[in-house]
């Protein structure tokens, strides 16, 4: 990552950006780990060991991704059903790398492309996409030396902790996750009504699907998979979005 | 544990994936409107499909897990941030609990 082969001038290592890139990486790391902790927990359900949520954190880095696919191993899930979910849960980083390709130079040496892409997440996407002109890779390199450890280091303690801890901690603590969701959803609820409607409208049938009949016998993971397929599209067809609103405003 | 690592291995594949193939192919915007306003819309019902009712069968109680929901929507509505409000649902549950357990 650092000044190794191409020797591109502005995008050879830049000690500065780097520099600002480890600070803006600490209150990431701090918020990730806490959560992360509390998906250890769900990590332990599934049976995982502390080594084995070390290596799926650091390599997914993704909050939801990884707890949808943790509840849905519970439920032994097929490799097909994982590959779904994950592509699911996490498709919204296939709209923030869209909006990130429109931000980096031409000249840029391409493997750059290789490395940024492995922690495309909403908070490293938010601090990167924040900075205006060209992406520095040097910047999010320092990001991710800050964010990612704490991610990949919480999740193993929480699968350490998990039976240690007591049972109230642990419930409060099993909640941190669909905070960081709230955080997430709320705010554009607030600027669109539309996404406001959809958020209750996928509240209500999330509840009723939980409980019809034969829909209820699937596994959680397919649910969400069935609902979002089907209320993005209903929503896509209803409230076309305009170019302007999608360019990852939503997203941090 | 072999289920477990090809599991992990597949989560990691698939992130990857998603996150680096439009970086690498994508170089223009996507032009197909129906596309666009679906991709946005996801994050939006993935999150809230996963998050309700699931948070108020997470906790012992349901009710302090209802209580975090509400607690949760309005302090993200006051624009707190992810950290800021994902403790505020960890308090109100942990406080929500020492009364009602």
């Amino acid at each position: 990552m650092k000044q190794t082969t191409v020797p591109s001038g502005r995008f050879a290592f830049d000690r500065k950006a780097f520099a600002e890139g480890l600070r803006d990486g600490v209150p990431i790391g701090l918020g990730y780990f806490a959560v992360s902790v509390s998906l250890g927990i769900a990590a332990r359900h599934a049976g995982m060991t502390p080594l084995q949520g070390l290596v799926a954190s650091w390599t997914t880095t993704a909050s939801a991704g990884e707890h949808a696919v943790f509840t849905s191993m519970i439920a032994q899930a097929t490799y097909l059903e994982i590959a779904i979910i994950t592509l699911i849960a996490n498709a919204r980083y296939l709209l923030m790398s869209c909006a990130l390709s429109q931000r980096m130079a031409v000249d840029m040496p391409f493997w750059h492309r290789f490395i940024i892409g492995f922690h495309v997440t909403d908070e490293i996407f938010g601090v990167t996409i924040a900075r205006p002109g060209h992406l520095v890779p040097s910047y999010s390199y320092g990001t991710m030396c800050t964010a990612v450890p704490p991610w990949a280091i919480g999740t193993a303690v929480g699968i350490m902790l998990g039976n240690a801890l007591p049972a109230r901690i642990v419930s409060a603590l099993s909640v941190a996750l669909y905070g960081m969701f709230l955080a997430i959803i709320i705010p554009p609820s607030r600027k669109s009504r539309i996404v406001a409607g959809l958020v209750i409208a996928s509240f209500a049938l999330s509840f009723i699907a939980g409980r019809l009949p034969v829909i209820s016998a699937l596994s959680g993971g397919t649910r969400t998979i069935i609902l979002t397929v089907l209320l993005s599209a209903a929503a896509a067809i209803l409230f076309p979005v305009h170019n302007d609103q999608t360019e990852g405003g939503e997203a941090a | 544990m072999t289920y477990t690592w090809l599991c992990i291995f597949i989560m990691a594949g698939v992130s990857y994936l998603i996150r680096v193939l439009p970086l690498t192919l994508i170089r223009r915007p996507i032009r197909n409107a129906f596309i666009r306003s679906f991709l946005y819309y996801v994050p939006y019902v993935t999150l809230a499909v996963m998050t309700f009712p699931a948070i108020v069968e997470a906790t012992q109680s349901p009710l302090a897990g209802a209580l975090a929901l509400a607690v949760g929507v309005v302090v993200a509505w006051c624009g707190a941030g992810l950290f800021p409000v994902a403790v505020s649902c960890c308090a109100v549950v942990l406080i929500a609990e020492f009364f009602l357990l």
